[in-house]
């Protein structure tokens, strides 16, 4: 029994781990008073690019980086089109979407099925000896041990450093910020790159570890279930973590049902609880709290400009 | 000197420019691939070219695509011209797909055709509605946020369909093939010219014609149109948003899901795995070129639909992959913010005089 739990619990950790990313990205982005879309592109383009150079060159830390660049890359023509021309950011972070997904299927065409590198989970020495807790958290790719510190960073540089005040006052008040002599553009532009190195390693997590490989729908919509959490965790990174662990907490469930055999819930059903889940969250926050309405940012999907 | 100013007044065919940019943009950005790839542009979009225009029977292949499109594209419109978003056309061309199958085999397999096509465009309209309802009604009545609801819609439905032909609708007498048994010969949709252009073309052409007249010649379409560009007027003006969310909402997945009888009851003859093949999600690019003008819908379905046939021949000529239309796709989306952006401007020859701004065009009084 406890070794079920055990195993639950682990494959669960494992499997928030890319939403989680993602989540912290687009977190930072929104923060920044922008909505990119895009998310689930720029996880697909970095898991590419991350398995392609890892194939290349059998270096994990090469990989990494190419997966993280390659986010970062696809996001800067979001922040391109939505700071510098002012486009609808809903409709560019759609073709975002759109381009990252025709961009990675169109060159990862020859590696498909092709045996990548993979980043195998690592444990942590002494924190692993905890009974049950140490198999849990601390027997998990480096990704995981990434997000665990990327979470409260996160957190710290938004709420309790100048640069997070910087950006959460371009995110809140734009003309403002602007008046204080805070460059909103470079801010913006900023923000959104670094949401793109997020989703980007996200999409490295993929294709390298959880799932290694190459395959034109392995991200499954979870950039999608991201943008989501952002709402659910009203934009504070350390609810991300609550947000990402019941995502991930249905797949494992829906792993264990299948390797268990049990047949009290159709697969198909469990398949669906994730995508199901994530709306139901959003219905539970959107009518709840009001702390959802106050928590985002103000100007979020809001353009900048002086002359106006 | 020549300098760049903001322009006071839009030029008159503005919507018109933005889209041809686009297609500019689009093909700059598809020259520069074919570059990259070592294949001569000219060469490549000559062979794009001749695979649409070739042939009669390869532009009746281009229509084949662009039937769908133009579903799509039109419930896109529809929903976006009350600045609504429906991302989530794909899963009510699904639903579309599943209740024309569902009918045609299981409802009425033995009726005449005369009762059974009526049939299905209406089950195929109320499988589409049914779904877009889900997140019409999450939005009117908790505001949450539809592109979310709308996309994660998607794969539930995906995955029910396949769940029905993998399962308890899979053909019998399939060989393990994953797919439903063929639609009775009575729900096939009548093809023209001995191609596979079908009812479904005609029908989108129309459904483009009334949801124009709907929208730009009803009271109601006014209304939803005053509420998608000026929402707290409509709200002092007495319309109810929550209502015309709902309506509008029904009419986009009854729209969609006429797309997904299109596919099944015009080309495959069954529920399988190609139907979502991502026409849900070309609809918004479909929508958006067209500026939300139902007209504009069917030139460009027309033009992306030329983009996948196109696309595919490029496979078969130099081995490229025909994703590059997806790319071509996003380039065009992007082109058009592109050329939106830039009309905004225009360039000023010395000696040439300074444009007179007109009263409604100052901004800066506004705010």
């Amino acid at each position: 029994m406890i070794d079920d739990i055990t195993f639950i619990s682990q494959i669960a950790i494992k499997s928030s781990v890319a939403v989680l990313l993602a989540t912290i990205g687009e977190i930072i982005t929104e923060r920044g008073g922008v909505l990119n879309l895009g998310v689930e592109g720029m996880m697909l383009v970095g898991a590419l690019a991350g398995f392609a150079a890892g194939f290349a060159t059998q270096n994990a830390l090469v990989a990494i980086t190419a997966g993280m660049l390659a986010g970062g890359l696809l996001s800067l023509v979001h922040a391109f089109f939505t700071v510098k021309l002012r486009s609808n950011q809903v409709l560019c972070g759609l073709a975002l979407t759109i381009l990252g997904t025709g961009l990675a299927n169109f060159m990862g065409r020859p590696l498909i099925g092709a045996a990548g590198i993979r980043i195998r989970p690592v444990q942590v020495p002494y924190l692993s000896d905890i009974p049950v807790l140490g198999d849990i958290f601390f027997f998990q790719s480096p990704f995981a041990y990434a997000a665990y510190i990327l979470v409260p960073l996160a957190w710290y540089v938004l709420f309790r450093t100048r640069a997070g005040l910087v950006v959460r006052a371009v995110g809140e008040d734009a003309a403002s910020a602007d008046a204080a002599g805070v460059n909103v553009s470079l801010t913006r532009t900023l923000c959104i790159f670094s949401g793109g190195l997020f989703a980007g390693l996200a999409g490295t997590y993929l294709s390298l570890s959880y799932t290694p490989g190459w395959k034109e729908t392995m991200t499954g919509g979870q950039g999608w279930i991201a943008i989501a959490m952002v709402i659910f965790c009203t934009w504070n990174p350390l609810r991300a973590f609550f947000g990402a662990l019941l995502f991930g907490g249905l797949t494992a469930l829906q792993f264990f049902f299948q390797a268990a055999s049990i047949d009290i819930i159709p697969s198909y059903i469990l398949k669906m609880m994730p995508y199901l889940l994530t709306i139901g969250v959003l219905v539970i926050v959107t009518t709840s709290s009001r702390r959802h309405t106050s928590a985002a940012p103000a100007g979020l999907g809001r353009p900048f400009s002086r002359d106006q | 000197m020549i300098r760049i100013e903001k322009r006071a007044v839009l030029p008159r065919y503005h919507h018109l420019i933005a889209a041809l940019i686009a297609f500019a943009a689009a093909l700059g950005l598809g020259s520069a691939i074919f570059i990259v790839l070592g294949v001569n542009p000219f060469s490549a979009y000559q062979a794009m070219f001749n695979g649409v225009f070739g042939s009669f029977h390869s532009f009746s292949e281009v229509l084949v695509k662009t039937t769908p499109l133009i579903f799509t594209g039109l419930a896109v419109a529809v929903a976006a011209s009350m600045m609504l978003w429906n991302i989530g056309a794909e899963g009510q061309l699904v639903w579309g797909g599943i209740f024309a199958a569902g009918t045609a085999l299981y409802l009425l397999p033995s009726a005449p055709a005369s009762v059974l096509i009526p049939m299905i465009i209406m089950a195929s309209a109320c499988g589409g509605m049914m779904w877009a309802l889900i997140p019409g009604l999450l939005k009117a009545r908790f505001n949450v946020n539809e592109i979310l609801t709308t996309l994660l819609l998607n794969y539930v439905a995906i995955i029910y369909m396949e769940h029905l032909f993998y399962g308890p609708w899979r053909d019998p007498a399939g060989f393990g093939f994953p797919g439903t048994a063929q639609i009775p010969e009575a729900a096939h949709l009548i093809r023209f010219l001995g191609t596979r252009m079908h009812l479904g073309f005609p029908l989108a052409l129309a459904c483009a014609l009334l949801l124009f007249i709907v929208m730009k010649k009803s009271s109601w379409g006014y209304r939803v149109q005053v509420i998608g560009s000026e929402a707290r007027a409509a709200r002092y003006a007495g319309f109810s948003v929550s209502r015309h969310t709902l309506l509008v909402m029904a009419l986009s997945g009854a729209l969609a899901g006429m797309a997904g009888m299109a596919e099944v009851c015009g080309i495959h003859y069954r529920l399988q795995t190609g139907l979502a093949v991502g026409y849900g999600y070309d609809g918004i690019i479909v929508a958006w070129l067209a500026q939300l003008n139902p007209l504009a819908v069917p030139f460009t379905a027309l033009l992306l639909g030329a983009l996948f046939v196109g696309g595919e021949q490029l496979q078969t000529v130099f081995g490229l992959p025909s994703t590059i239309s997806l790319i071509l796709e996003a380039a065009l989306l992007f082109g058009l913010f592109g050329g939106q952006a830039l009309i905004r401007y225009r360039i000023v020859f010395p000696g040439r005089k300074k444009e007179i701004p007109t009263a409604s065009s100052h901004s800066g009084t506004t705010s």
